[in-house]
């Protein structure tokens, strides 16, 4: 067992903590998320100038070549900043799905671009109806020659306003929840019959409806093989668990060290209030969630691109809900021990909290990966 | 011992939903039951309606315009405002300072004050907490010194609900900052028209001006807008903080918001079947509804000691309902959001707080918004750390 850091690992991880403290201040953010998309392009420059843009690509599509494990360091850093850019969106999910799934000529026509910073993509797979089923799909995709023509509704999709191209899942057969008739396919965002309708979220970017009337992809522009992406469409959603989770990390440390100094500082009854037992304990219980957390963090990064698709399930499962119950203790009791401070938009801690509370709903909460985990034996065998 | 209400109280309880049924305008309805807020128009509108029945102050003396309905009575009415549902009467304006100018008030202030308080022709709002007096109250430092028949006001307010919206405060001045902290204090309601006021709103995490931060800048206050006697003013503050026992709990608010959540769930599919159908869900809604019928009884309880003492017991076990009750109205608020599910991410504070048309689905788009505001239940009002305190000490003896 091994927990440290390669050399390559630590050097990234001081550059993007450093970048996220002197880039990433409460005030800084504030004003990047007044900006037109809700984001910073200059920002997104200097990402792909460090190389952060590219973390996961092989090398010969000017990648990093990093694992999981780099992707849990760049992500804890934005969760503590509380990052607005499209890094979620663009590298780990569309990004994720060209990178285990396409073909040679995508990766080498789109992981470059990401990589630059020239290409934002978005991942748009969740409908109206399908709730956290990420086989309950309606959007149809029928053979249109070479091609294939797409029709339906996504919603939600995390920076759906701002991506240069989609990927979207939709159905070449089967019924409405079947896992076998899948498919993915990249997809213009400005090409005709896409329809977006934008608008802010809780957690302070942008996401999108978007409908698609009629459109044409070429036959090149699927991944994979249509019909049968069930499990490109999992190993996606499990890099995202395991992004989310470090992402929750570092959003429930940020709280944490927040809380822990406010409660050192604020004066009432004339001392501080870190001074009055119960609020030391709530914190130490913060700590303990945080903590738990952070190892089933790290557990999710080990297992998320595990070859073994029952055991990463579960593992991606649990993670899942261990990240949703502490980030929802840790959320709740920061905001708890500021008292009134704690529930306005002029304070930091509210906005982690928000983005934990997003962060729940997206790619499963807590009931749905408990009940996946409970239907698929548990996690504990007999073995240990 | 018998827990069930008599038939007078039954009879009492059909009257009053019919009411609610017949006369809460449906738009406001519409609102109450979307998880929007409602606006100043809207609670106005209401107020005046309840007040043409004669019920808009239940709670306050006969003379001033109560029912003289027992606690009993005013818990049945409550709950039926709060499943109907329909807005609470401004707390400020119906359980504050009404109740304190009827013990306290001078003739003239009541004669004055109280007919537009329960109308709603005067709009008040609480001025109490400082940047530096929060749960410590009674360190507030918003200074007043006499200057013939005035009070010169020079200090600040945070957190003061709707005073973008009042015409007065009543507002915790310290006119002797040479005794102890308590000793100290004056009861002065200000116009908020006065030169040297200015209002600053404080957004709360649902996206809504719900608190300000009001500043005074050598503001004059008649010394007739004085309650009670100078530097008495801590215990009137403390009458008022120690009134509102029986709305406390909110028990109908919260069983309220769980029939909506099973209602949600019923349009929502998992698995192939209605979320409302889900035995996971049904158990964790069941599991709320068990603590919210202990404490409707241990609200019963306490009201019913609040009726036996004629209304004067300072009840620690108050505390107990301030606990569990905003708990309880807190669990309700997460299992909406949680059965909204995706839904909640957008974020719609035109639709919360107007008429702009909601994107998501209305039923689903307030409920991450009221999660949030609603973290302040346990938070306004006395902290649950410090009702935990209180009963450590008066009850417990801790
Ligand atoms: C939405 C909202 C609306 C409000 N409306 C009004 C209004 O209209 N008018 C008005 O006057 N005020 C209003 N308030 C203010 C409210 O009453 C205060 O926020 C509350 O008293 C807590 O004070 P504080 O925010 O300064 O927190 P603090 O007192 O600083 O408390 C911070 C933390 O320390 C804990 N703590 C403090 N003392 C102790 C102790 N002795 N033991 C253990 N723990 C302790 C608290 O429980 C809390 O967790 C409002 C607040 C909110 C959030």
């Amino acid at each position: 067992m091994d927990f440290d850091l390669s050399e390559e690992q630590r050097m990234l991880k001081e550059s993007v903590d450093r970048l996220v403290a002197e880039r990433y201040s409460f005030e800084q953010r504030k004003a990047y998320g007044k900006e037109a998309e809700g984001w910073n392009r200059g920002l997104w420059k200097q990402y792909a100038d460090m190389g952060l843009l590219s973390v996961p690509f092989e090398e010969k599509y000017g990648g990093f070549g990093g694992g999981a494990v780099e992707t849990m360091i760049v992500m804890e850093a934005f969760g503590r900043g509380l990052v607005l850019e499209p890094y979620f969106a663009t590298v780990v999910l569309a990004g994720g799905a060209i990178r285990m799934g396409g073909s040679e000529e995508q990766k080498k026509a789109i992981l470059p671009k990401i990589a630059d910073g020239s290409l934002l993509m978005a991942y748009a797979y969740a409908e109206r109806q399908s709730r956290y089923d990420l086989a309950d799909v309606l959007a149809t995709a029928k053979k249109d020659g070479a091609g294939w023509v797409i029709d339906g509704e996504k919603t939600v999709v995390i920076h759906g306003d701002c991506a240069d191209k989609l990927v979207v899942v939709a159905r070449v057969s089967g019924g409405q929840r079947d896992k076998d008739g899948l498919g993915l396919f990249i997809v213009d965002a400005k090409a005709a019959g896409v329809s977006r309708r934008s608008y802010p979220t809780q957690d302070g970017v942008r996401g999108a409806d978007i409908t698609l009337k009629g459109v044409k992809v070429a036959a090149g522009d699927v991944i994979g093989e249509a019909g049968k992406a069930w499990p490109l469409i999992e190993c996606v959603s499990h890099s995202a668990i395991a992004a989310l989770a470090s992402e929750a990390v570092g959003a429930m440390s940020a709280m944490q060290d927040i809380t822990v100094e406010y409660l050192k500082t604020r004066q009432q009854f004339g001392v501080a209030i870190g001074s009055f037992q119960a609020l030391q304990h709530r914190a130490v219980d913060m700590l303990v969630a945080l903590e738990q957390g952070r190892s089933m963090a790290m557990y999710g990064t080990m297992m998320a691109e595990d070859p073994n698709a029952e055991e990463r399930a579960k593992a991606m499962a649990a993670t899942k809900v261990q990240i949703g119950k502490s980030a929802k203790y840790v959320g709740q009791q920061a905001i708890q021990l500021h008292g009134g401070i704690g529930v306005t938009m002029e304070y930091k801690v509210g906005h982690y909290f928000m983005r934990t509370t997003v962060m729940e709903t997206q790619f499963g909460d807590t009931d749905h990966h408990l009940a996946a985990l409970a239907r698929a034996g548990g996690l504990v065998s007999a073995a240990g | 011992m018998d827990l069930r209400y008599t038939d007078e109280e039954l009879a009492f309880r059909e009257e009053v939903r019919e009411f609610f049924r017949t006369e809460l305008p449906e738009d406001i309805r519409r609102k109450m039951i979307n998880g929007q807020v409602p606006v100043k128009e809207e609670i106005n509108r209401w107020q005046k309606i309840l007040n043409r029945k004669g019920w808009a102050v239940p709670g306050w003396a006969p003379e001033w315009g109560g029912t003289g309905w027992d606690a009993v009575k005013l818990h049945i009415f409550k709950e039926a405002m709060h499943l109907a549902p329909a807005p609470e009467p401004l707390t400020y304006n119906v359980n504050m300072i009404g109740p304190v100018l009827i013990a306290f008030g001078t003739e003239e202030q009541k004669k004055c004050f109280l007919p537009g308080i329960a109308n709603l022709d005067i709009w008040f709002c609480q001025g109490f907490s400082e940047p530096g007096a929060g749960s410590d109250l009674a360190s507030l430092k918003t200074r007043a010194v006499r200057d013939g028949n005035d009070y010169v006001v020079n200090g600040q307010k945070l957190w003061t609900g709707t005073a973008h919206e009042a015409d007065y405060m009543f507002c915790l001045v310290r006119t002797d900052p040479d005794v102890k902290k308590q000793k100290g204090i004056t009861y002065l309601l200000i116009k908020m028209d006065t030169p040297g006021i200015s209002v600053r709103p404080v957004v709360t995490l649902d996206g809504v001006p719900h608190t300000n931060e009001v500043f005074f800048d050598n503001v004059r206050v008649p010394v007739k807008n004085r309650v009670g006697e100078e530097n008495k003013g801590w215990d009137y503050a403390k009458y008022l903080l120690g009134n509102e026992r029986i709305g406390i709990a909110r028990v109908g608010l919260s069983k309220s918001r769980l029939n909506r959540a099973r209602e949600r769930a019923a349009n929502v599919t998992v698995d192939g079947k209605p979320l409302a159908e889900n035995s996971r869900f049904r158990e964790r809604l069941a599991a709320i509804e068990v603590e919210l019928k202990a404490l409707e009884i241990t609200n019963m309880r306490v009201i019913d000691e609040v009726k036996r003492s004629a209304g004067n017991a300072q009840d620690p076990k108050a505390s107990i309902l301030k606990i569990k009750g905003s708990e309880l109205q807190q669990a309700a608020t997460e299992v909406l959001v949680e059965v909204s599910g995706r839904d909640v991410a957008r974020s719609e504070t035109g639709f919360l707080m107007g008429d702009e048309p909601p994107i998501g689905p209305d039923w689903a788009v307030t409920a991450a918004h009221n999660y949030f505001y609603h973290r302040a239940d346990s938070i306004y009002g006395g902290s649950n750390e410090i009702q935990h305190n209180i009963i450590a000490k008066a009850i417990l003896g801790l």
